[in-house]
């Protein structure tokens, strides 16, 4: 479980989130989502531990994440930022090996090397491994940094919109993956998501967030309504109930 | 990698036999002979010193500021070695500088710049205001303001005292002291065993601050105490040779070309071997060649200023 009590964050006097209090159960999906500039990366950011807030507690599992030695941390915890701009020049196989790196202190053992190969795997990146980052199109970089944190195999994961650079395929593809590793390893993921429609179809819950409070949390058929979507981007929003889940349609 | 290694360290070797025995009158095995090559063995000892601290500093502190080009230097530690040693002259006359030679002004020397450097990074770190940016800027303009102070107090000295200053602070490989070596090769080679232990996490540090973070470092102690040891290296090579810009730079940028991996376990030895290479074989063709030691650092300056630039203006950015 992730708690959030009385969380904020304050630029130059301004505030951008909070006092944001909040439950997220351990297990499942949470999509965070929102229009620009609600705050959905500042509290993730908050929650990894990145950022430090101006008030308020952040408790991952146990853990008081302000407390709590980064190292411990690291084994529960790992947030994937959604810039990674890296000075060393590294193949696919050398960043997801640094996912280990909280366990392995450096040297991997076997074991270490099955999870790089399983992450890898996971996310189809066998065949680039020898590739170096910079080689690759952005959909590949993008599944090489989820797989080093799929490496770090912590039970909490926070994503910083992984769906960046995806194409439809791939985003479908890392969706369904994230959703798999939920379900058969017991994961507990929160992601800031953009697409409305993608949380909907895979998430277990939707946390809204606008102007930094939190506008509404709840599952996806108690969210994805005409008129919560609507006030929460300021764009007239239909949500359609004809499949699976409720799709919103919003494109003219 | 091992290749290049051992090709490197030959060359190194190589080199310092060069600078060793090369051209020395007295016959081989004679006292003469004996005598001449342990008067050179400073130098050569002084040079691996110089090497290992420039290539190591520079390359951690490529790591703790996440960049490839700046170097300590531009944090103003060699500004602050030629502000003190400048106000030496100025206050106490150029006989000072002579008399006040020996460990306890090295130990002196060094320890303020430790500090100074620790305190500057400390403040600026925990400031509101704590990111790199800030803090190179700060470190430039204190760099430039030290530089200034020196020049100020540069002009009001009479041309003999400056003549024994500017003497002292254009580095000297062959003229340093061979009483700070055991001290310096001590102290240095504690640190290099500290920071062998620590290459793991040194390649996880130059990921940058959020991905350290997020696997499991104490990023701003971490940063801290890098730059504690950089202070340190840099300040010990500045006491025996003086100021250096770019050779650390050279050497670091070469460094990462050639070993092809971004590994610290990797770059680390060869930086060291090329900083060794550089000094003994540019030592050597100039000494033996030209016969013109004195101006090796001038010469590393030159061309390690040339390459700065090439290399800023290839890339087009910081």
């Amino acid at each position: 479980m992730i708690t959030l009590s009385n969380v904020s964050k304050s630029y130059a006097g301004k505030r951008v989130l909070g006092p944001i209090s909040l439950e997220l159960p351990a297990g499942g999906i949470t999509a965070l989502v929102g229009p620009n500039g609600a705050g959905k990366s500042t509290l993730l950011t908050i929650m990894g531990r990145l950022l430090e807030p101006d008030s308020g507690t952040v408790v991952v599992g146990e853990a008081n994440v302000a407390t709590t030695p980064s190292r411990e941390l690291a084994k529960v915890l790992s947030i994937l930022r959604q810039e990674n701009h890296f000075i060393t020049r590294l193949t696919v196989a050398q960043l997801v090996a640094f996912g280990r790196f909280p366990h392995s202190r450096g040297r991997l053992t076997a074991a270490d090397q099955a999870h790089v190969e399983n992450a890898l795997e996971f996310l189809s990146l066998t065949d680039l491994r020898d590739r170096f980052l910079d080689e690759l199109s952005g959909g590949q970089r993008q599944r090489a940094y989820v797989a080093m944190v799929l490496a770090q195999d912590t039970r909490y994961i926070l994503l910083d919109e992984p769906l960046n650079n995806l194409d439809i395929h791939h985003a479908v593809g890392m969706m369904r993956q994230l959703r798999r590793a939920a379900d058969e390893l017991g994961k507990t993921f929160v992601i800031v998501i953009h697409d409305i429609n993608f949380a909907s179809a895979y998430a277990d819950r939707i946390v809204a967030l606008r102007d930094g409070e939190l506008v509404m949390a709840g599952t996806p058929d108690e969210t994805m309504r005409d008129e919560v979507l609507g006030a929460l981007f300021d764009t007239e929003v239909r949500v359609r109930h004809d499949g699976a889940y409720p799709l919103a349609v919003y494109y003219r | 990698m091992w290749v290049r290694l051992v090709i490197l360290g030959s060359i190194a070797l190589v080199c310092a036999l060069g600078v060793l025995t090369w051209g020395i009158a007295p016959e081989p095995g004679s006292r003469g002979f004996w005598l001449v090559v342990s008067r050179r063995g400073i130098t050569v000892a002084t040079m691996i010193v110089v090497a290992a601290a420039q290539s190591v500093a520079t390359v951690l502190f490529h790591t703790a500021t996440s960049n490839r080009i700046l170097t300590p230097s531009i944090m103003g530690f060699e500004a602050l070695y030629v502000v003190m040693q400048t106000a030496l002259v100025f206050f106490w006359g150029a006989q000072s500088l002579a008399a006040t030679d020996g460990l306890l002004k090295v130990a002196i020397q060094s320890a303020l710049m430790v500090a100074f450097a620790t305190l500057l990074y400390r403040w600026l770190f925990s400031g509101r205001l704590g990111n790199l940016h800030t803090m190179l800027l700060v470190g430039v303009i204190l760099g430039m303001g030290f530089a200034s102070v020196s020049t100020f107090m540069q002009r009001m000295l009479t041309p003999s005292e400056f003549d024994v200053l500017s003497a002292r602070l254009f580095g000297n490989m062959s003229n340093s002291n061979p009483e700070y070596i055991p001290w310096a090769t001590l102290v240095i080679g504690a640190v290099i065993v500290v920071v062998w232990t620590r290459r793991h996490r040194l390649d996880v540090l130059a990921l940058g601050r959020e991905t350290a973070t997020n696997l499991g470092l104490n990023f701003r102690g971490e940063v801290t105490g890098l730059l504690v040891i950089v202070a340190i290296l840099i300040s010990i090579s500045t006491t025996m040779v003086g100021p250096l810009t770019f050779f650390g730079f050279i050497v670091a940028t070469l460094a990462y070309q050639l070993t092809g991996s971004s590994a610290h376990s990797r770059v680390l030895p060869f930086a060291f071997l090329l900083g060794l290479v550089t000094l003994l074989g540019g030592y050597f063709i100039l000494r033996h060649i030209f016969s013109a030691a004195g101006v090796l650092s001038v010469i590393i300056e030159f061309v390690g200023g040339l390459f700065f630039l090439i290399y800023l203006l290839r890339k087009g950015r910081l």
